[in-house]
């Protein structure tokens, strides 16, 4: 029974991992690929801690659990990095979207180097 | 300094200082200089011990792999890390210059912010390059990312968050494949210590999925063809000394845990197909992105296309280490050219700095003229930069594609020689489309603002340190021998 | 490092060091800029006297140090590279007095010069090779260090003759770096050694050695002007007289030539070569080139780009010479090195007069200036007489020699081309002597400058005089133990010598 049960785990984390994958790719929206990636990651985790089960013995390996929760705290800082990002191109840009991936200055009309008192001031 | 001191140091120091000069930004400039010190210092001691007693272990905690952390300097990380300081040192001597809280309160912000960030970012290069076990390199790799996508981010204009945006998803993506990676190869192997890894790999299906989906996260980490496209807006887009950063160390970082992945944790499993392909997407990278530079209307595009460029030359050392003759010459060829190419970016990012700060900030090509009048030790610093990108000799770049096509005939694969000469002409046609402007009478007088000698005269340390990288060749090759993986020294009666 | 090992180093600082520290004077340091480049070429000149008075002694003098894993980079003085070596520190002297009076009122004189200085150490380098790679280094430095000389004056002209010039001759570098890459993956370094290198692998390896002929060919001779690598050296002309002198005369063109003389002599072996039927098709190639100067030289108008061919022509003497197996040929190819340097640089030197002085570009606007200019058109015609080869002007010497070498080593229609190249040389150069001496000058010269009692500055009377004088006692004096002839000979006598 505890292999089944390992064999669920390992799927359900294959399927988080790929539903995040996925909508990584197909969704634009800022906060949808914020979200696809804490679901890839969680995805990744379940996969870590499954396989902690898996060894023989009554004590599940703790080295993976180690690796799991420094995976988490990455996992939050990452998000949280990206949501104030986020939060900031939306104020720059009105949009909710990466604008096509190449980026020139043509649209933006702004000078490339950091001389000009004009442009606004964002502290990431 | 003890052993132990010298491993801590260079990655504890900055990251100290990185926690203080975030908390007391007036001290960031001190701190960053004492953090230099410090880490040359134990840069130095660390590799004393190199030459003096070989390859370097240190167990963090006294625990040991398994289960501890263990920290390694072989020739290789010694290699990476002289690279790092050294350009360290200088971008650092550059922003000295390049943030003055007294232009605008906009500068002092940045300002504020680089010390921290840049001390954060070395932290964990130094972390990276002495780690000896898969997860703890996803660690430093994150932390480098993270602290890289703040840096481009620095000064706040739409397109540096964009890209710095763009940057962040694509690395926090392909960091998850490679964790993925990882925990296939835990489940295996039942470790992630990079020597333990060797002996205990076997091949099979799981871990060839667990490598490719780490060389696929890495992959497009180092901007290899189809996963560059994030690269150009933001080395494009960032500040000059985060640009220089960025193309000469950052994306170096994911390369090296590249080559340690393949020729130390798991060389019997790779496929000769496989060098194949990394080196034919190399080749790919090599004329695309120099194509693409040559038809590109900003001068900082152009470098970061270049950069795109350059990097494809180090995929080549895939198949060419791989081959049954010249392995370790391609080793040490495509290591010497990533030197350079570091040295040589980096300055060539400063200079073009220099120039477009000079002018307000417009970077337009077209509009070069009077450059070579104007900042005549940044238009040298340029060509000379160029001179390496190119391969002149006695370059560093020379050196390295000296050293990859001699590898190249040894093993049979002569086909790369062709991409190499090509791609030489190519950035030679680059390099030369923006001298030419900027040796072009200009009919308006008068820089917008005249730069700080120091700005200037790094650039152009870094440029002349790349040209002349040639006359090192054989003491960094000396370097890379020690601790070199095994598979690249052939049995006996093979010649290196 | 030995004190001979010194002197070679001191010899290549003595333009560098300057070079370096003209860059960074300001442009109103008249005084001083002039100082320091003249000060470096006597010195420099000095230096190589040493040189050359020490191996006649018999010393030798090399230096090595490490370069690549496996690949010194080396310096050594032997026979052929005295020959360089003598004739561009002599020329670049000169160049150099002439650069300082051409550019009086230039702007960016400071970079020119550096530049300027820069090229020549490139240039005393490729002499002072011992090896290939560091030939090739020096090669390649060679390209960089002209390339700002040849745009100096940043007009829409000077870029696009640039960038011409820069794809010529980065292409020709990279076939190079791959022959000799290609060739030391083969033997091993390569060290140029007389006789050549290749006596174990000649017959094991032929196509692979043929192949690796025509790499070196295509690379160098694009330097060197063979057709049809030579387009970019008319467009070249954009550049100021005094660089058009350097370029042909002394550095560029001559190191192209010098570059084949050295692969034919010291890395093949001129008997290997012919064993390997390498040598014919080399003979042909120059001998194409010698035709279809002269013809393109015939149809010139502007002075400068009528020389420029003249010197694709003239330089294919040289690759002639060494294409043609026999003692008697490769005297005739080497001296003319030496002379074919001195008389070109004289005619540059006369054209650069006439375009300072008057505002001279074209051969149609030379009209009587003869009388206007009586010593520099001297020294013009005394290098015109020495191209067409009428005796005892240097010309004829090597002229002598190739066709006489080329009879001995059965190769008659080779005196033909020859003879050919005289008649339309004559054909070229000829009307212009005429049109300057028996024509009547214009009412007014396009731009008159006047320099008082002098028919131009002294800056740039002198040089040509100096070396139309030296064209006049290598001609006469050829028979002497310190001509060019003699050191040709010498050469040739080791080449292929018991």
């Amino acid at each position: 029974m505890m292999y089944f049960d390992d064999r669920l785990y390992l799927i359900a984390g294959a399927a988080l991992i790929t539903i995040g994958l996925y909508a990584l790719l197909a969704h634009r929206h800022f906060l949808r690929r914020i979200l696809a990636l804490n679901v890839m990651g969680s995805g990744v985790f379940m996969v870590l801690i499954t396989y902690s089960a898996r060894t023989a013995g009554s004590i599940p390996d703790p080295v993976p659990h180690a690796m799991v929760i420094t995976g988490i705290v990455v996992s939050i800082c990452a998000t949280g990095l990206a949501l104030v990002l986020a939060e900031c191109v939306q104020a720059l840009t009105g949009r909710t979207e990466l604008s096509d991936e190449r980026e020139t200055s043509e649209h933006t009309g702004a000078r490339p180097d950091t001389s000009d008192e004009q442009h606004q001031d964002q502290s990431p | 300094m003890s052993h132990a001191g010298s491993f801590a140091s260079m990655i504890l120091a900055p990251l100290a200082a990185a926690t203080l000069a975030f908390i007391f930004p007036r001290l960031g400039r001190w701190l960053a200089f004492g953090t230099a010190g410090a880490v040359s210092i134990a840069f130095a001691r660390l590799t004393r011990l190199l030459l003096d007693g070989g390859v370097q272990v240190h167990r963090v905690g006294g625990w040991g792999a398994p289960l501890g952390i263990d920290l390694r300097a072989d020739g290789l990380a010694v290699f990476m890390l002289l690279i790092t300081t050294a350009i360290g040192a200088a971008v650092m001597l550059y922003a000295l210059r390049y943030f003055n809280a007294r232009r605008s309160p906009a500068e002092g912000h940045q300002e504020r912010y680089f010390w921290p960030l840049f001390l954060l970012l070395w932290s964990a290069l130094n972390a990276l390059l002495l780690s000896t076990d898969i997860f703890n390199l996803y660690v430093t790799l994150e932390l480098l990312g993270f602290s890289a996508v703040l840096l481009i981010a620095l000064d706040g204009r739409r397109a540096a968050l964009t890209a710095a945006l763009r940057y962040l998803f694509v690395s926090l993506s392909a960091s998850l494949l490679y964790l993925l990676g990882v925990a296939i190869v835990y489940t295996r192997c039942a470790t992630v210590d990079l020597t333990l890894l060797a002996t205990r790999a076997q091949p099979g299906f799981p871990l060839t999925i667990a490598i490719a989906l780490m060389t696929g996260g890495l992959l497009v980490k180092s901007a290899l063809i189809p996963g560059h496209f994030w690269l150009p807006p933001a080395h494009a887009n960032a500040p000059a000394p985060v640009s220089a950063l960025l193309s000469a160390l950052v994306v170096k970082g994911s390369f090296y845990i590249m080559l340690r992945l393949w020729f130390e944790a798991f060389p019997g499993l790779i496929t000769p197909a496989a060098g194949n392909l990394l080196g034919g997407l190399g080749a790919a990278a090599v004329i695309w992105g120099a194509l693409n530079a040559l038809f590109q209307k900003r001068l900082k595009l152009l470098v970061a296309y270049s950069t795109v460029a350059q990097l494809g030359y180090l995929f080549l050392l895939f198949p060419l280490a791989a081959g049954h003759e010249g392995r370790f010459t391609a080793w040490s060829g495509g290591l010497v050219f990533l030197a350079s190419h570091a040295c040589a970016k980096a300055a060539m990012f400063l200079s073009a700095g220099n120039v477009v700060r000079a002018r307000g900030g417009r970077d337009e090509i077209a509009h070069l003229e009077g450059m070579s009048s104007l900042q005549p030790i940044s238009t040298f610093a340029f060509g000379l930069a160029g001179l390496s990108l190119i391969g002149l000799p006695p370059s560093g770049g020379f050196a390295g594609k000296w050293l990859l096509l001699r590898a190249g005939l040894a093993a049979g694969q002569g086909w790369w020689v062709a991409v190499i000469l090509i791609g030489s002409l190519l950035a030679a046609a680059y390099v030369a489309r923006v001298l030419v402007h900027g040796f072009t009478r200009a009919p308006v007088p008068g820089p917008a603002r005249p730069n700080s000698p120091l700005m200037e005269w790094t650039a152009l340390a870094l440029a002349i340190l790349a040209a002349g990288m040639g006359f090192l060749s054989v003491w960094l090759t000396d370097l890379l021998q020690v601790g070199a993986p095994a598979i690249l020294i052939p049995p006996a009666g093979g010649a290196p | 490092m030995t004190p001979q090992g010194l002197l070679l180093v001191g010899i290549l600082l003595s333009s560098f060091v300057p070079g370096v520290m003209i860059f960074f004077l300001k442009e109103r340091s008249h005084g001083l800029r002039t100082g320091l480049n003249l000060l470096g070429a006597v010195v420099k000149l000095v230096l190589v006297g040493v040189l050359v008075v020490n191996v006649y002694q018999g010393r030798s003098f090399s230096l090595t140090l490490e370069f690549l894993p496996g690949l010194p980079f080396a310096l050594g003085a032997d026979a052929n590279s005295l020959l360089f070596v003598t004739l561009s520190a002599f020329l670049w002297l000169w160049t150099t007095l002439y650069a300082i009076g051409y550019l009086e009122d230039s702007a960016h004189r400071s970079r020119f010069f550096g530049f300027f200085s820069l090229c020549v150490t490139a240039t005393i380098g490729v002499a002072l090779s011992a090896n290939l790679v560091t030939f090739l280094m020096f090669y390649e430095l060679l390209t960089v260090s002209t390339l700002p000389l040849v745009i100096h004056r940043g007009t829409r002209e000077a870029m696009q003759g640039g960038i011409r010039y820069l794809a010529y001759t980065l292409t020709g570098g990279a076939i190079l770096l791959l022959a000799v890459v290609w060739i030391q993956d083969l033997l091993g370094p390569v060290a140029f050694q007389q006789r050549g290198v290749l006596d174990a692998v000649v017959d094991s390896h032929r196509t692979e050695l043929q192949l690796l002929f025509l790499l070196f060919m295509l690379g160098i001779g694009v330097k060197a002007a063979l057709v049809p690598l030579h387009g970019w050296l008319p467009r070249a002309m954009v550049a100021p007289a005094p660089v058009s002198a350097l370029l042909h005369a002394v550095a560029v063109v001559k190191a192209g030539a010098f570059g084949i003389v050295r692969i034919v002599y010291d890395v093949y072996g001129v008997e290997s070569a012919a064993r390997l039927d390498v040598l014919q098709p080399l003979a042909i190639l120059a001998s194409v080139t010698i035709i279809y100067g002269s013809i393109r030289a015939l149809f010139q108008d502007e002075l400068k780009k009528r020389l420029a061919f003249s010197t694709v022509s003239q330089v294919s003497y040289i690759v002639l010479g060494t294409a043609i197996l026999g003692p008697v040929a490769t005297i005739g190819g080497l001296v003319h090195l030496i002379h074919q340097g001195i008389m070109k640089i004289t005619l540059f030197f006369g054209a650069g007069n006439y375009a300072e002085t008057l505002g001279i570009h074209r051969v149609s606007e030379m009209n009587g200036v003869g009388r206007r200019m009586p010593w520099t058109t001297a020294a013009f015609t005394i290098g015109a007489l020495g191209m067409i080869g009428v005796p005892p002007v240097a010309g004829y010497i090597s002229k002598w020699y190739l066709q006489k070498g080329a009879v001995l080593a059965g190769e008659e229609w080779v005196a033909l081309v020859l003879g050919a190249s005289s008649l339309l040389n004559a054909a070229y150069f000829l009307p212009i002597l005429y049109r300057a001496w028996f024509l009547s000058p214009p009412e007014r010269w396009p731009a008159e400058h006047h320099f008082g009692r002098w028919e131009t500055n002294w800056m740039l009377l002198v040089p040509p005089l100096v070396t139309a004088a030296l064209v006049v006692l290598a001609g006469v004096l050829a028979e002497s133990p310190f001509s060019p002839l003699a050191w040709a000979k010498l050469i040739a006598a080791q080449e292929y010598g018991p």
